[in-house]
């Protein structure tokens, strides 16, 4: 069970990567992990619709907020593995070589050089995109401090 | 009275041929890019993807090229186009609280857990038009600070957890409505009224906000929290077996803190209004959150009878696709109702000048006898 959960874990974590990435970038990591990429499509790309849910409040019951298209795919390798991808946007590429990418994760020949290859990469230029932004963001932290007024003080 | 009216295709044709040549306007110049007006007017893309209740920044470009600059023409463009695709399911719910901030501000408190926090902001600037950038040119990059790992807690929360002092939201996770399935009925839960303005019009909202403001549905709000940035997206994918994450989106959430309630039973507190809106799009989630603590006036017992608390007129009128079909409508040919509005019109007439003529003609008459 906790194998399992562990597997779930790390294959959230892969795809959360994948979604925040472009194809391109994707593609490149692909290259370099050279690995057996045979495969085939068991849902070939197809863009549609999710319904984006929010909280009353921010901690409340849920409401509708509107949609966002999203690009889903499912693939097969020559091993077995069944990779799938949901990402926001109209990208087919991209979801077929998230879903790829997804499938590779899983299978045991392949995982570490798509960790090493296509992850790693991938979170270091993520990462770097948000510390800059946070970095901007910190710069426009302000110090309130309000005064005391003269007749206050009498 | 809709009548078929036929002929006019070759008229029609060239108008949008037409359309098609001002668009694009004077050659000599080059023309604009998706990328251009997603980077550059990307308030106008926020605006559209809210309204249009569909967040894809290239669509929302797309639509404001398309729609030469017509917000509400763009947002109808990006209806339109959304009901082209087939729905994969819902999200988790946004943890709002989880957002990567980009600006986070309190008109309540100075001192909140994680500080103040401007971001890209209109506010403090004197609104003179600046003549620099009609020319163009290089902009230096933003300064930096060293960023602290942060955590960002919610003005709610803490007012929560300070003894009860506002209302606490219960996540009850019961069945959501949703007006792109149902229609709109009433009385409107809060979930359907969230939804119905979370896609209202910016204006509309603005000037019922206001309304409640100047003592229409008085209620006296704070900008408890205003905090825009960068949030997760999760859906559970049946034949996947987990929620998988999708990516990320902009979105401006507004809380905002209004006076209070109390009874025999619980201690008066402040309520909540709250608003929710995809990218920057900070006076819609103001907005919102005002005209959602309005529309709650039956619920907390109070006085009700402004505009801006009545539900039915509020969510039945927020729709600028709606309101702009309606009132446009009026553009398409009506000529057999104005034919027989003309002809009651002549009836009408004609029997006024009869009782005018004989009238006229008893009092000559009289006239004559005496």
């Amino acid at each position: 069970m906790q194998l399992n959960e562990d597997l779930v874990a790390g294959r959230r974590a892969a795809m959360k990567i994948l979604a925040n990435s472009d194809a391109s970038s994707i593609e490149r990591g692909l290259v370099a992990a050279d690995c057996d990429a045979r495969f085939v499509d068991l849902r070939a790309p197809e863009v549609g619709l999710v319904m984006l849910r929010g909280r009353i409040g921010g901690n409340g019951a849920p409401f509708n907020v509107g949609e966002a298209t999203v690009t889903r795919a499912a693939v097969q390798l020559a091993s077995g593995e069944q990779g799938h991808a949901y990402v926001l946007g109209r990208d087919t590429k991209k979801a077929r070589l998230a879903a790829l990418c997804d499938a590779l994760w899983q299978a045991k020949a392949s995982r570490d050089s798509i960790e090493r290859h296509v992850l790693a990469p991938l979170r270091a230029a993520l990462e770097l995109r948000l510390q800059q932004g946070r970095e901007r963001t910190a710069a426009t932290k302000v110090d309130f401090f309000t005064l005391v007024r003269g007749e206050d003080e009498q | 009275m809709y009548v078929a009216v036929k002929g006019g295709e070759r008229a029609i044709e060239n108008a949008h041929a037409l359309l098609a040549d001002v668009r694009r306007g004077d050659r000599s110049l080059p023309e604009l890019t998706l990328d251009q007006i997603e980077q550059q007017l990307a308030l106008a893309v926020d605006r559209v993807m809210s309204e249009g209740s569909l967040y894809d920044r290239e669509l929302a470009a797309l639509a404001i090229k398309q729609a030469r600059g017509d917000l509400i023409e763009a947002i109808f463009l990006l209806r339109a186009y959304r009901t082209t695709l087939p729905r994969f399911g819902v999200s988790e719910p946004i943890e709002t609280g989880a957002m990567r901030i980009r600006r986070r501000i309190s008109a309540a408190f100075k001192d909140l857990p994680g500080g103040q926090v401007l971001g890209p902001t209109f506010d403090y600037t004197h609104r003179l038009l600046d003549h620099d950038l009609a020319e163009g040119g290089g902009v230096p990059p933003a300064p930096t600070a060293p960023a602290e790992t942060v955590t960002f807690c919610s003005v709610a929360d803490l007012l929560a957890r300070s003894g009860g002092l506002i209302e606490e939201e219960v996540p009850l996770d019961q069945e959501v409505g949703d007006l792109t399935r149902e229609p709109l009925s009433f009385p409107a839960d809060r979930d359907l009224r969230l939804q119905n303005l979370a896609r209202g019009d910016e204006g509309f909202l603005l000037a019922l906000a206001y309304s409640t403001q100047r003592g229409y549905g008085r209620n006296h709000p704070f900008a408890g929290e205003i905090r825009y940035g960068e949030v997760e997206i999760e859906s559970f994918a049946e034949e996947v077996g987990f929620a998988v994450p999708l990516g990320s989106i902009s979105v401006t959430e507004c809380q905002s803190i209004n006076q209070f309630t109390g009874s025999t039973t619980h201690a008066p507190r402040f309520t909540r209004g709250y608003g929710l809106a995809f990218g920057q799009s900070e006076r819609k989630a103001m907005s919102m959150a005002l005209v959602d603590r309005a529309l709650r006036a039956r619920e907390f017992g109070e006085e009700t009878g402004a505009p801006a608390q009545d539900e039915e007129f509020v969510l039945s009128h927020s729709d600028n696709v709606q309101a702009t079909g309606f009132v446009e409508h009026l553009k398409l040919p009506h000529y057999v109702d104005f034919q027989s509005e003309l002809g009651l019109l002549r009836k009408l007439r004609a029997e006024f000048f009869a009782r005018k003529d004989s009238i006229e003609d008893e009092q000559g008459m009289q006239d004559a006898a005496e």
